[in-house]
């Protein structure tokens, strides 16, 4: 539109703006934050702006701006948006500010905390734009060096270990990741995702990787297949997948609480986004071999966290494995599109499932964990199941909204939680019912989980050293009620986001070989 | 142009002489002055240079006509960006040596000495003159350890020289072979090249050429001088050393044993290759175990520098761009890691050792250091954005084609790199151990960063991110060198 390179804009002015904001005196804490905040503002209205610009119908990318960057290696400078796109760029805008507006309580060397923040958002908006490699790759990892210090600088008593294992654990993923696409380039000579996804499209990407790793003497399909493992491996610890998951809750209960709500809400949905804009149309092929272990994986991340959020007594570990379970649901769906049987209109189910899955939970999340800060503000840190009792008496708002949240995070109707699961069961059940009946537990266990904690924390008799526990303040109203009431909208008429994603959903189904 | 690089450094290290010893200002002006010189010289030299043309003869004079010796200068992609280095590294050498009170005028004639062999050697045409630079290099190297040296300098010296003269010993008996065998009666590297030896005399030949240099590139397992060398040495030659020393090993491995015998390097790459990627997974894994700060660095440029061997080794285009661009990159990146650790925390605190460093909050006390260290060390660990991912992913991409397993055990190499790179950093500047309640600690408060430390690590800073985000500024310069007669032997061998 208007010719603007909106995209680039949206990028760099966070990154701009950061490097100006560790500049800040240490003392002038208002201006920090005050710049930070008309930033992440001024981020949102370009959002809004790109989302009422885009032309719905169409669900191929959109906004593209290319420039020449190395071409002795095909790398580009390419972004570009369809509704998944904008939908996570959408979810970026609300959740930074909002954990933005979360930290009062960080009051050491708050210019360069919020500088990090502006760099983790412009690091986000970055990934989820780039449409090459190279590109995306630099972006993926810019955002890990913001992550890394909020959590080694602001974090808990652990957060040294937290903060290298999270680091550590997706540098591991990430460095299999590059070396996957390094050995796409050398059989096709491109880093374009686009380019690459027709390859997979029209099936000439796997005998380009065989016949470039031929000499190996693998077999058949066998070099594409690892590639595809490796490739895998990267986002599975991102997301993260069951077996790779151990970084999550101390990462997640360590990272002071604003910085928890960026990466469940933001940074976890990287790890999903890649299953679904790379692994799916890069490699439908190997996922497909790989379908029956991929989806018993799923099935094990949603029902073993379900259990292991379960057995936790600090709240934050709760959140923590919850979200992984939320997750699940959302790789449940990718890798039931994958299958092999099955009609276009279940696969589309399924992915529109995954996509809402990913926002709604991004603000039902970083909700949650917001709350706990609020909770935390109060209670001098203490923050375990058994710490607290009755609250709802004393605190009877903070208990109704937090409460709402909660159930959105257990899939109630009417909320936001409900239609994305709702839709991923629809699309998976048709698809690969054994792998549906499987999750089922799931979402039984989640209600337990999450009865226990409104049991536990709201109800029962008054846990008397919190008589004169505050309610909500006007504040802290201010930063959850706006997400509250999208919850609801979302949860009543989600055809909002559906209309951006359905064709963009529909676009990728056509795209897939089978 | 670019010769004056070599002129002017051989004139500045006399002019610095010549300055008063109790004037050490005066010194420092006459070394920053010819430093900014040299520098200007290459840029000149780099932007007048056409990198379409190959390789482009500068000075040819006849030196010894009997024995086809002649001092012959030349320039392609490659050795401009070397020589862009050797600038980039001398103006900030300089700069980081600002504090040196001691003997002033004798450390920047030696400083400038080995500056100007090192313009030498990337600029030589000539076998035998590139030979002589190569040694003129090594000499003064000795005297700044065993003079303005610190730990064990005594020994670090000796190592090194010794280690370095047995790299040269090799590579003289090499070159004479070559030049008796070829029978063409020259030195001249071009001649050589195109002269076709024989499959069996390449076989012995080759290698030893290429380890004789290699130990100059701190390859496994000859790397155990470059640790305790880089250890000891004074900052400003630290900073040499990793930055453009150990670049004349890997230099003259592809100038000189990988286009003079091309069907060596085919016999034994695997070997070599192997002993790259050793290299890269040892270095780190020493570096990780590390209790000396300046030791931790030491290790991380020879894991640095089993990427540009590996690079030298994959004989394809795009390893060999890697190569020469991670030479490039590791200069500047570890120029800057040992400028952190020798000028800014070794100087003020006095002491190296992790466990004596992590109570000293040096994040609060520093903070210029503290920041200039983790750009380093995120800049060191391979993050896009900065000059090295650029090079490694080249190297990658290369050594994928060739080597498959072993790139794979390259990237776990890599991983390692960032444990230790980010266990140090937090170790040393963000440890959450109290401070200990040492009376010096406070009495003496740390001198806050000077402003010639801040420029030193502004340049080189700006320097790994400029071409982290456009490589092609040197990527230019470096691929069409490849296409030159020079490397014909080469590319032919590689099915180019």
């Amino acid at each position: 539109m208007n010719g603007l390179p909106l995209i680039s804009i949206l990028t760099f002015l966070p990154l701009v703006v950061a490097a100006l904001v560790f500049g800040v005196d240490r003392e002038r804490r208002q201006l920090a934050r005050g710049l930070t905040l008309a930033v992440n503002i001024l981020a949102l209205a370009l959002v809004a702006a790109l989302w009422v610009n885009t032309n719905p119908a169409d669900g191929a990318i959109q906004f593209t701006e290319r420039h020449v960057w190395i071409p002795t290696l095909g790398i580009e400078y390419h972004v570009g948006l369809d509704g998944l796109g904008l939908v996570m760029l959408m979810l970026a805008a609300l959740v930074i500010p909002m954990a933005v507006l979360a930290s009062d309580k960080i009051q050491e060397n708050v210019p360069l905390y919020c500088g990090l923040f502006l760099f983790l958002q412009g690091g986000l908006f970055g990934a989820f734009t780039a449409l090459n490699f190279f590109h995306w790759f630099l972006f993926w990892e810019l955002s890990l060096i913001p992550a890394f210090f909020l959590i080694k600088l602001w974090g808990g008593p652990q957060r040294s270990d937290a903060a290298l294992q999270f680091f550590v654990y997706t540098m591991v993923g990430s460095i299999a990741l590059l070396l996957a696409f390094l050995a796409l380039f050398l059989a096709t000579g491109t880093f374009d995702f686009l380019k690459l996804a027709e390859l997979a499209r029209t099936k000439a990407l796997g005998p380009a990787v065989e016949a470039k790793f031929a000499w190996l003497g693998w077999g058949a399909g066998k070099a594409y297949l690892v590639l595809f493992i490796g490739a895998l491996l990267g986002f599975a610890v991102k997301v993260p997948l069951w077996p790779f998951h151990t970084w999550l809750p101390l990462t997640y209960a360590e990272a002071p609480t604003p910085v928890s709500m960026a990466l469940t809400g933001v940074m976890s949905k990287l790890g999903v986004y890649g299953f679904v804009r790379l692994l799916l149309p890069i490699f439908p092929e190997p996922m497909q071999a790989l379908l029956t272990p991929l989806l018993w994986l799923a099935v094990a991340t949603i029902v073993l966290s379900a259990f292991a959020a379960l057995a936790q007594r600090d709240l934050k570990r709760i959140l923590a494995y919850s979200s992984i379970n939320h997750l699940g649901y959302c790789l449940l769906g990718v890798f039931a599109a994958a299958s092999a049987t099955g009609t276009a209109h279940d696969r589309t189910a399924a992915l529109n499932g995954v996509v809402l899955q990913m926002f709604n939970h991004g603000i039902t999340a970083s909700l949650l964990f917001c709350f706990v800060a609020f909770l935390e503000d109060r209670s001098e840190g203490a923050r375990g199941l058994d710490d607290f009792g009755g609250l709802r008496k004393v605190a009877p708002v903070f208990c109704g909204l937090m409460g709402l949240a909660l159930f959105s995070s257990l899939g109630l109707p009417g909320l936001n939680g409900f239609i994305g699961e709702f839709l991923i069961f629809k699309g998976v059940f048709p698809l690969v019912p054994w792998a549906a009946v499987l999750a089922l537990p799931g979402l039984l266990v989640t209600a337990i989980f999450i009865l226990t904690l409104i049991q536990k924390v709201w109800c029962g008799p008054l846990n008397e050293k919190w008589a004169r526990f505050p309610d909500l303040t006007y504040n802290e109203g201010a930063v959850v009620f706006p997400a509250t009431l999208l919850m609801f909208v979302l949860g009543v008429w989600p055809q909002f986001i559906i209309a951006v994603i359905n064709p963009t959903v529909a676009h990728w189904v056509r795209q897939l070989p089978f | 142009m670019l010769a004056w690089t070599i002129y002017l450094s051989f004139a500045g290290a006399l002019s610095c002489l010549l300055t008063p010893r109790a004037n050490p200002r005066a010194t420092r002006a006459v070394a920053l002055g010819t430093a900014l010189a040299g520098l200007l010289c290459g840029l000149m030299g780099a932007v007048q240079f056409k990198p379409e043309n190959g390789l482009e003869v500068i000075t040819h004079i006849r030196w010894i006509p009997a024995l086809g010796i002649d001092f012959s200068l030349a320039a392609d992609g490659i050795s401009v960006t070397l020589v862009l280095l050797t600038g980039i590294a001398a103006v900030a050498g300089v700069l980081f040596s600002w504090n040196v009170e001691h003997r002033t005028n004798e450390f920047f004639a030696f400083f400038f000495a080995l500056i100007g062999g090192v313009y030498g050697v990337f600029l030589s045409l000539d076998l035998f003159l590139l030979f002589v630079f190569y040694e003129i290099a090594i000499v003064p190297k000795y005297f700044l350890i065993a003079i303005w040296g610190s730990t064990r300098r005594d020994y670090a010296a000796m190592k090194l020289a010794l280690y370095s003269f047995i790299g040269s010993g090799m590579v003289l008996i090499g070159m004479l072979a070559a030049y008796a065998v070829s029978g063409l009666a020259s030195f001249d590297l071009q001649t050589l090249a195109q002269h076709s030896f024989a499959p069996e005399f390449q076989r012995w030949a080759f290698p030893l050429v290429f380890v004789g240099f290699a130990i100059l590139a701190g390859m496994w397992p000859f790397h155990t001088w470059a640790p305790t060398g880089h250890s000891a040495a004074p900052t400003a030659a630290s900073m040499l050393l990793a930055g453009v020393v150990m670049k004349l090993g890997a230099y003259g491995c592809l100038r000189v044993a990988m286009t003079l015998f091309p069907e060596g390097l085919k016999m034994w790459q695997h070997e070599l290759a192997a002993l790259a990627v050793t290299g890269i997974v040892y270095g780190a894994l020493v570096a990780l175990v590390q209790k000396d700060f300046k030791f931790v660095i030491g290790y991380s440029s020879v894991s640095h520098m089993g990427f540009v061997l590996l690079g030298l080794v994959t004989l394809n285009e795009v390893g060999w761009s890697g190569a020469v661009l991670q030479m490039f990159s590791h200069g500047v990146i570890a120029g800057l890691l040992f400028a952190v650790v020798g000028r800014m925390v070794y100087d003020r605190a006095h002491t190296r050792e992790l466990d004596a460093l992590e109570g000293m909050g040096l994040a609060r006390a520093i903070p210029f250091a503290a920041v200039t260290f983790v750009i380093a060390g995120f800049a060191s660990m391979g993050m896009p954005g900065f000059s090295g991912f650029i090079a490694e992913l080249q190297v990658l991409i290369g050594a994928w084609q060739a080597f498959p397993k072993l790139t794979v055990i390259a990237g776990v190499g890599i991983v390692i790199g960032v444990v230790y790179t980010l266990k140090t950093t937090a170790t040393v500047f963000f440890s959450d151990k109290p401070a200990p309640a040492e009376p010096h600690a406070h009495d003496h408060p740390l001198e806050p960063i000077t402003v010639p430390e801040r420029l030193g690590a502004a340049l080189l800073i700006f320097c790994t991110v400029l071409i982290g985000l456009h490589p092609r500024l040197l990527l230019d310069l470096i691929v069409p060198s490849f296409k030159s007669p020079l490397f014909d032997g080469l590319r032919k061998v590689a099915g180019l």
